[in-house]
């Protein structure tokens, strides 16, 4: 059977870039993934940005990139689903190599933070909620999930420290992750002392900002020639949800990230328990826990606790943010979602070192864009040889 | 002069059919600024003034009155034919004040709408230009707003008293109205008692020369002719409220005039709110309205630097007690107060020096 | 500058004006001509009571540009008592604590310079806590 398979990762480590640009990291990340796929001739570019346009007054990226990495006269074009512009490339390029069109495609995630901060930075983020019921009173995306978490903690009857679990399992990750802007355990301690941010969301509940970039190269499975045991897409899924936490009828209900989950699952002929790993978007602590309920991993109001009890560890019963995830790896805005399959290729690979998932076969890669605005998930699976 | 009868009335009788007002939340002290200037000594003009929040100005204050008044009035925003703002602290030196509020309370676009200055007095002079606009037919309603956000410089005698309110009064035919307005007068001549010149930020004024030949003969020649003219007397009132820079010339031009303490006392909101300029009159007008019994009368008299005052006489209907708590009261919104300090109130007040 | 932008949006802005659906009486905010509820097209004007309650909210210490000046502030998600939940800063809080459930009321205020100082100024709603009595 035809199979979409990932047959090249690169990456470049996540953090603060102050001597690289968007066309520089990104074309490194491009060369890296080419360079590990055994260098074949890609057709097409997808790449997966947040903010280029506002925060570096770039747009049309991906030629920019294209020229860059040496591969002019290619086709590329840029995708954009705020968070979950990353899987929304990845999903690009699948459709692209499945239907035929493509027989070699680059799916690449670059986003640069660090060259705007503080409130030009939040009014760049809030370009991603609606600009004129949501921006226009000043919001801020770090608020949204602020909110989020405060009905939840009461909805749920949870303390504040509900969330530590999140934070603490994403730090132990990182420090097995060279990448990781963060690579250091943190104390339960440490979580409860931290600065508040907006309440009841504290500095550990939020991903730091950081440049990066990471890239994959997809192709069909009869016109793979490598010897190396490649990974193969089961699922590739992309769902909405309203823009605005506002037109929810029940906002801790992340019902794109369920209903992208099940198609997902639908299409890989899995369920929930079959899941390896699952690396998902802890933008915010809140959003992870939403989103590990939504796709079905726990009942509604439960996800804390299983954090909490470390069922999300590397040995645990779903291990989660395997190199760290968002919180220390970094948000990497457009990147993460390809930083993320990366990881998970490691991870099918065996190459994860301190921190492999013991017979990882399955692993479940998931990107939010906004408060849960848009999901995308895709499952990606060990070749059986 | 020839002889002509001095106060004035429309053709047709006209009243207030709807008031409403607003105090901003937070108070300064007096002895606050006294802290900061003098070190603590000197009398002290007012108890505390409003300031308001970083986000309002006459516009929003403006709305919220106006939309109490609305509700009192029990009309459709679309049948008001002319919103008109009095102030001296408009958002912008060129962009109206009262097409804002026009359009936030829904009464565009069938309307005229214009800012008024005049100091102190802009909202009266809109209130008698809304008499008039009702009183001789043109238009079934109008809507009269006297609001300031007012201004004085750090540290001087005015920034004691500087406050933010005021009040809105929709003007309409007499019969529906909670209050007659029976007759109006204006006495005004060219006094230089306070000024503020283009691209100025805080007001000049001639200190002492701001009371007697100012404040003190523009109120009382417009009192005393106006009750002349139409044959009244201090004992005559229920209530009379003036207009108000500080607590202390209220209080003495009243005794000069014949009326008693008592009789200024609900309208006398300056020692809680400070000197809310074009405001002060009118929303010490609303602190009666709150109280007042059917077939009370009530003299008022406004004050506006350089100069002028305009007096009327008005008298409650028994329509009062059905409306006036169909909005906020001014007691409401004086007893919301939130005290701030000294750097609070600059922040506040936009005096943070940033460039 | 945004001129036409917020321009077009006043009636929204300054007055917590949003549809009905003639169909079902469904009440909407912001408007969207088409009626969630049942589907069918809404574009009868409403004009909300500006009452409602915190669902959620939290204090904005790191503003956006254009609200520095403000901050901090409080935004909070604020279900409208005709069903509508809308986002919104809440304003003239004093010292008073907000929680969930707390009522509140729409008032219309400044939100932010439309550039800099030179700009327009930008007004819309917000909702305070209801003043004592008046509920």
């Amino acid at each position: 059977m035809e199979e979409i398979l990932i047959t090249g990762v690169g990456q470049i480590p996540a953090g603060e870039h102050w001597d690289s640009s968007l066309r520089e990291m990104g074309a490194k990340a491009v060369r890296l993934a080419l360079q590990n796929a055994g260098n074949p001739e890609p057709q097409a570019l997808f790449v997966g940005n947040m903010l280029s346009m506002n925060i570096s007054n770039q747009a049309h990226l991906a030629t920019l990139i294209a020229d860059r990495a040496d591969l002019v006269g290619i086709e590329a074009a840029t995708v954009e689903a705020g968070g979950a512009s990353g899987g929304a490339a990845i999903r690009q390029a699948v459709l692209a190599v499945k239907s035929g069109l493509v027989d070699c495609a680059i799916a690449l995630g670059v986003e640069k933070f660090t060259d705007k901060a503080g409130g030009e930075l939040e009014s760049a983020l809030a370009t991603n909620m609606d600009g004129d019921f949501e921006a226009m009173q000043g919001l801020t995306t770090t608020s949204q999930a602020a909110m989020l978490m405060q009905r939840y903690l009461m909805q749920y009857k949870a303390e504040r420290s509900a969330f530590a679990g999140f934070a603490l399992n994403a730090h132990k990750n990182g420090a097995g992750n060279p990448n990781a802007m963060f690579q250091k355990a943190i104390k339960a301690d440490t979580y409860l002392k931290a600065e508040m941010v907006s309440e009841p969301l504290n500095m550990f509940d939020i991903a730091p900002f950081v440049d990066g970039a990471a890239a994959i190269v997809l192709t069909r499975s009869s016109l793979y020639k490598g010897s190396a045991q490649p990974v193969k897409v089961s699922a590739s899924a992309l769902s909405t949800d309203t823009l605005s936490l506002h037109d929810r009828v029940d906002v801790l209900e992340f019902r794109s990230v369920a209903r992208c989950a099940q198609k997902a699952f639908d299409q890989a002929g899995l369920r929930p328990g079959q899941i390896n790993l699952f690396e998902y978007d802890d933008q915010f602590g809140i959003f992870a826990a939403l989103a590990l309920e939504a796709t079905g991993f726990c009942e509604r109001g439960q996800a804390w606790k299983m954090a909490l009890e470390d069922e999300i560890g590397v040995g645990g019963r779903l291990p989660c943010a395997t190199f760290g995830g968002n919180k220390a790896r970094g948000f990497a805005g457009g990147a993460t979602g390809i930083y993320q399959a990366v990881e998970a290729v490691l991870q099918l690979r065996g190459d994860a070192k301190a921190n492999q998932v013991p017979g990882a076969t399955h692993a479940m890669i998931q990107g939010i864009g906004g408060p849960g605005s848009t999901c995308v998930s895709h499952i990606l699976s060990k070749m059986e040889s | 002069m020839s002889e002509q009868q001095l106060h004035m009335t429309p053709d047709k009788p006209v009243g207030i059919i709807g008031y409403g007002s607003y105090v901003p939340r937070y108070r300064l002290a007096a002895k606050e600024v006294a802290r900061v200037w003098t070190g603590g000594k000197g009398g002290l003009p007012i108890k505390e003034k409003s300031v308001p929040g970083l986000d309002e100005d006459v516009v929003t204050m403006s709305i919220e009155a106006a939309r109490n008044a609305l509700a009192r009035a029990c009309i459709s925003p679309q049948d008001i034919r002319a919103v008109w703002v009095g102030s001296e602290s408009h958002p912008y030196a060129v962009k109206p004040t009262s097409t804002l509020v026009a359009e936030a309370i829904g009464a565009v676009p069938h309307t005229q709408a214009a800012d008024w200055e005049f100091a102190c007095k802009a909202g009266t002079e809109a209130f008698v230009a809304a008499m008039g606009l009702v009183g001789s037919g043109m238009g079934k309603y109008a809507l009269a707003i006297g609001m300031d956000t007012a201004q004085g410089k750090p540290g001087d005698a005015l920034e004691y008293t500087a406050g933010a309110g005021g009040a809105a009064y929709i003007v309409g035919p007499a019969e529906d109205s909670l209050a007659r307005v029976n007759a109006t007068y204006s006495f005004v001549t060219d006094t230089p008692d306070f000024w503020r010149r283009e691209y100025q930020k805080y007001p000049e004024h001639g200190m002492r020369f701001t009371g007697e030949p100012a404040y003190f003969k523009h109120i009382s020649e417009a009192a005393t002719t106006l009750m002349h003219s139409i044959g009244t007397t201090a004992k005559d009132y229920k209530w009379a409220v003036f207009h108000q820079p500080n607590t202390k010339f209220p209080q003495k031009v009243a005794g000069q005039l014949g009326f008693s303490l008592e009789q200024i006392q609900p309208g006398l909101l300056v020692p809680v709110i400070g000197n809310t300029y074009a405001g002060a009159a009118m929303i010490g007008l609303t602190g009666v309205l709150d109280i007042a019994e059917p077939g009370d009368r009530i003299l008022m008299v406004s004050f506006g630097s350089g100069a002028g005052s305009d007096a009327f006489d008005i008298e409650v209907t028994d329509k009062i007690s059905e409306r006036r708590n169909l909005a906020k009261k001014t007691g409401e919104y004086i007893a919301r107060r939130t005290e701030i300090d000294y750097a609070t109130y600059v922040r506040y007040r936009g005096k943070l020096a940033m460039k | 500058m945004e001129i036409a932008r917020h321009w077009r949006l006043k009636q929204q802005r300054y007055g917590l004006v949003g549809e009905v659906c003639p169909h079902c009486d469904h009440k909407i905010f912001p408007p969207r001509d088409v009626c969630p509820n049942c589907g069918d097209e809404a574009k009868e004007p409403f004009n909300f009571s500006g009452q409602g309650e915190v669902f959620s909210f939290t204090t904005i210490y790191e503003a956006p540009a254009g609200f520095e000046a403000n901050a901090p502030y409080t935004v909070a998600l604020v279900k409208l008592d005709e069903g509508p939940m809308v986002t919104a800063q809440l304003t003239d809080l004093g010292e008073q604590p907000v929680e969930i459930g707390m009522p509140v009321e729409m008032v219309t205020r400044k939100m932010r310079n439309d550039g800099d100082e030179r700009g327009v100024i930008l007004y819309g709603y917000k909702f305070r806590p209801v003043l004592a009595g008046l509920r």
